[in-house]
């Protein structure tokens, strides 16, 4: 089932959760929505459940108006961010409950409830663990039963809310792989709730990276990753070095390092940032010809398994920049504490200052831990 | 609309219809009205049936003042003994594991489940002048029973549990770590205690004195069993209520109750302010606890 | 389980405390306590039982656990009610409402006593109601029960309403979004998870009404065989110095009381296991 939302907004007092978004989700695609917490992507999942009501704008599933359409009737299967498994119910019962509460005239008779319970508790691999009660599951087995759960009901669309948030690391891993190959098998049209990046970028076909009830950009995790619409997408998604920058008819000063901005070309004398990714520079020992470097001393170097991390201090303003690369390249020339470098960037993305000022950038620091 | 966000999520998809809503406030409202709020303003325009001047005549008896005193002073003296206890006991069940501890939680509720009026008959077996220590309390001169003391007993026995079961799951909460920082700083176990302990605990702990002093103030078996009804002398302030209207002096009766009611709504009033804080008090420890 | 008395701890005052608590617990309760059934021990198994099978005795049993029992089951469909108003709602007034909850606690139970004879009695403000419905209540075990659901009217409702209010949204969205109505919601979700809070305000409202007194013996009318209490009996016979009846009284109204208490603890022991809540250890 395609889902189409149109000119959706929300509030809470004087809080906009939602600011006019619109978005298109075609049928079988596992999209996520990625943003900072506040950003509105709880909200929007849960419009679209039916778990809240937009103040106004459309929600239409396979083009026809659900927005009016009780959570009940929308036939959605929807995973809460801690499970709301029934706690008084064993894990055959959970499953079965969205079977069991049909009105009579359509409710599956016994046996074929039971065979769909059983079928599900295979398929999220846990038919052993049908009788216990969801107090003695761990983090990730309540997390197949919630998912199991939301299946039995054979929902036209998977919502899940934070799917993997309070999980550690390695369950997380593996329940996201998991949770690929099972949308691989049944082609169910997804959206999950993440603001973790590497969950988004690994998992999902599309990302949506919002913030501040807005839509950043939309595409594949390669596009967001690789070409970042905005300043918020570059910070949100991978590390970044911000460099200030000067733009003037069609190039780009940082420092000692000129830069060609094709997309600039009228702008004159404006003040900007430059954003370069750690593993997106060259660190040279002599000087190239041409403005196509920085200077720079090295401050710190530190090994991080099979990446080296190396801090450098940009002269002369003393600005404080990251290289990331691999323990190969470090081997073949291993730069020490207090070298000299000459700082070449292999891709350099320039916004203007005042474009950054309608997205304003935040500093995030150790969310993100590199891709 | 009104109300949080909370409320609004909620109000979406999780809450009845409307006629339903209003049909079970309606029950719920017209049952409180008929077993609460109605007996409460009864006793206010019986108090004042007859005029100001009865009223305050009543309460300005000497006997009345008298009733009071007692009361105020079986509550001086039963709360402090009961708080040292309470906190004894919560320090000993939340502090340390041992064996026998849920036996003794259970031993400490125990005066919940006891009659008052056999809180009272225990004291009268053991200190009564028929019963097991009579005979040598009477020799030596001392009186329990029909006296003050016996009085302040009684009044200690019903109200045991109170402090003590409010802290006891408080402190369970709060767990040790605290008290263990300041000791790897320093600190003696007492000043510990003091700094440390205490502060945590100070709503929960004047959350259990407002419910131990109302039931203090209040208690009436335990009390009428041990008091012998000597008026002026051995008479509680609920016990000159039940005086009085057993002589049909309904006014007084109502006066002196009212005074009762005064004070058990001022009690009430505490508790509402306190119970915010001891509750967040409660919920952030449990929150530091499931935290971490 | 470990074989040592207590855990090894650095915290201090561990002997002081507990044994304040024991010393302490020993002289005020556990002593005078064992006192009771010491001195019921003084008569003979004859006169223990005449004591405590007596005609008039019997029907004070009957009376006081009877009314305590239809009291405390009253509570129970009310203050579900109550406690769910209180959590879910939100109309005028609804703070104070929540505070005077527990006014049957604050109140000296001698004061609801009269209070609610005088509201009960033929010319009362309720009462006046009641009699050309030719219904008494005041002097009659009906009498009782109103009283006894006075002072036993918060435990069900302090117990339930915070159960309601940790009850996650999230739970009956869930349910919600599996196509369950509202009524199946309550039903299949709400009400499981409150049953086991509802059982123990049960047992709260019932123990404190069994052995209540201050508030009865002004509206019961005390009429033996009819609405007179055990408390009271047990009262009369010390009046009369007739210790050892008393004591035996107390006896069969705490054994009584206890094998209750236990009966509904395992009850509700096997409620929480239904609800999956204690399973876990």
């Amino acid at each position: 089932m395609s889902i189409e939302i149109q000119n959706l907004h929300k509030r809470f007092g004087a809080f906009v959760a939602l600011d006019h978004i619109d978005l298109s989700i075609p049928p079988g695609q596992l999209v996520a929505l990625l943003g900072p917490s506040g950003c509105g992507k709880t909200t929007l999942l849960r419009i679209i459940a039916g778990l809240e009501t937009a103040d106004h704008g459309q929600v239409l599933f396979d083009g026809e108006d659900a927005t009016r359409r009780h959570v009940r009737e929308r036939g959605v299967g929807f995973v809460f961010q801690h499970y709301a498994l029934f706690q008084h119910m064993t894990v055959f019962e959970n499953i079965a409950f969205g079977l069991r509460v049909r009105p009579r005239a359509v409710r599956p008779p016994e046996t074929a409830i039971r065979a769909k319970v059983n079928a599900l508790l295979d398929l999220v691999q846990m038919g052993w663990l049908a009788n216990r009660y969801p107090s003695q599951l761990s983090g990730g087995q309540r997390q197949r039963i919630a998912l199991a759960r939301a299946l039995a009901v054979e929902p036209q669309v998977l919502l899940l809310d934070e799917p993997f948030g309070a999980l550690d690391t390695k369950v997380r891993k593996e329940l996201r792989r998991w949770l690929r190959r099972l949308h691989d098998e049944l082609h169910i049209t997804s959206v999950f709730v993440t603001h973790d990046q590497e969950e988004a970028l690994e998992v999902a076909d599309r990302i949506v990276v919002m913030n501040h009830g807005r839509i950043e950009q939309i595409g594949s995790p390669q596009e967001v990753y690789d070409a970042p619409a905005t300043p918020f997408v570059y910070q949100f998604l991978g590390n970044i070095n911000l460099f200030h920058s000067r733009v003037h008819a069609g190039w780009a000063r940082v420092g000692g390092l000129r830069v060609q901005v094709p997309e600039y070309g009228d702008t004159e004398h404006a003040p900007a940032m430059a954003y370069v990714r750690p593993h997106d520079i060259d660190l040279l020992r002599e000087p190239e010809d041409g403005d196509t470097t920085l200077t720079a001393t090295i401050s710190r170097v530190s090994q991080l398994g099979s990446l080296v991390r190396l801090e450098l201090i940009q002269s002369p303003d003393g600005e404080i920049a990251e290289v990331e690369m691999t323990r190969e390249r470090y081997a073949a020339d291993p730069l020490q504490i207090g070298d000299l470098v000459f700082v070449k960037p292999r891709q350099v993305r320039v916004f203007l200052q005042d474009h950054s000022k309608v997205t304003p950038v935040p500093q995030w620091s150790g969310d993100g831990d590199g891709i | 609309m009104s109300g949080s966000a909370h409320q609004a999520s909620v109000s979406a998809t999780t809450t009845e219809p409307r006629f339903v809503r209003v049909a079970l406030v309606t029950v719920a409202l017209s049952f409180l009205t008929l077993f609460l709020f109605v007996p409460l303003a009864a006793v206010f325009y019986e108090a004042l049936r007859k005029g100001i001047g009865v009223y305050l005549a009543a309460i300005a008896d000497p006997y009345a003042l008298a009733a009071i005193r007692l009361t105020l002073l079986s509550v001086a003296i039963a709360v402090p003994l009961n708080m040292v206890f309470g906190i004894a006991a919560a320090w000993a069940i939340a502090k340390f594991e041992f064996l026998g501890k849920s036996v003794l939680i259970t031993l400490i509720d125990l005066p919940f489940a006891v009659s008052p009026v056999i809180a009272g008959m225990i004291y009268v077996l053991l200190f009564g002048a028929q019963g097991w220590l009579g005979p040598w309390l009477g020799a030596h001169d001392i009186k329990i029973i029909f006296a003050v003391p016996g009085i302040v007993l009684a009044t200690v026995f019903v109200t045991v549990p109170f402090i003590a079961r409010e802290l006891i799951p408080l402190m369970q909460a709060q767990g040790t770590d605290e008290e263990e920082a300041a000791l790897v700083l320093g600190a003696s176990g007492w000043l510990t205690f003091w700094r440390i302990t205490l502060p945590n605990i100070q709503w929960g702990l004047l959350y259990g004195v407002v419910l131990c002093t109302a039931r203090a103030m209040g208690e009436f078996g335990a009390v009428s069993v041990v008091s012998g009804h000597i008026r002026g002398l051995t008479n509680t302030l609920p016990l000159h209520v039940e005086i009085l209207y057993n002589e049909y002096q309904f006014a007084a009766a109502f006066a002196c109750a009212s005074l009762l009611t005064l004070l058990a709504l001022v009690m009430l009033a505490f508790k509402a302010l306190i119970e915010r804080r001891a509750l967040r008090q409660r919920h952030s420890a449990l929150a530091m606890e499931t935290s971490s | 389980m470990t074989p040592r008395f207590r855990h090894p701890s650095v915290l201090p005052g561990f002997g002081l405390t507990l044994g304040f608590t024991i010393g302490y617990l020993s002289l005020i309760v556990l002593i005078p306590l064992t006192m009771a059934f010491l001195r019921a021990l003084d008569l003979s198994w004859d006169q223990f039982w005449q004591a405590v099978t007596a005609p008039r005795v019997l029907a004070s049993y009957r009376l006081t656990f009877g009314a305590a029992f239809l009291a405390a089951a009253f509570n129970t469909v009310f203050g579900l009610i109550v406690a769910w108003v209180l959590v879910r709602y939100r109309f005028p007034g609804q703070r104070l409402v929540d505070a005077l909850v527990d006014l049957p606690f604050a109140l000296p139970t001698a004061v609801a006593g009269i209070t609610l004879a005088t509201l009960y009695s033929g010319n009362g403000w309720i009462g006046q109601y009641l009699k050309p419905l030719g219904i008494k209540v005041a002097f009659t075990p009906l009498g009782v029960i109103v009283a006894l659901v006075f002072i036993s009217l918060p435990f069900v409702v302090r117990t339930v309403q915070p159960v309601l209010e940790d009850l996650e949204a999230e739970v009956e969205e869930a349910a919600a979004s599996l196509g369950a109505s509202r009524w199946q919601i309550f039903r299949r979700v709400i009400f499981p998870a409150v049953r086991p809070a509802l059982l123990t305000g049960f047992t709260l409202a019932f123990a404190r009404a069994i052995g209540e007194y201050g508030s009865v013996i002004f509206i019961a009318g005390n009429l033996p065989m009819v609405s007179e209490i055990t408390p009271l009996l047990i009262v009369g016979k010390l009046e009369q110095y007739d210790y050892g009846g008393a004591a035996a009284l107390s006896v069969v109204m705490l054994i009584i009381s206890f094998i209750l208490l236990l009966l509904i603890n395992l009850l509700q022991r096997w409620s929480r296991t239904q609800s999956g809540g204690e399973v876990a250890s």
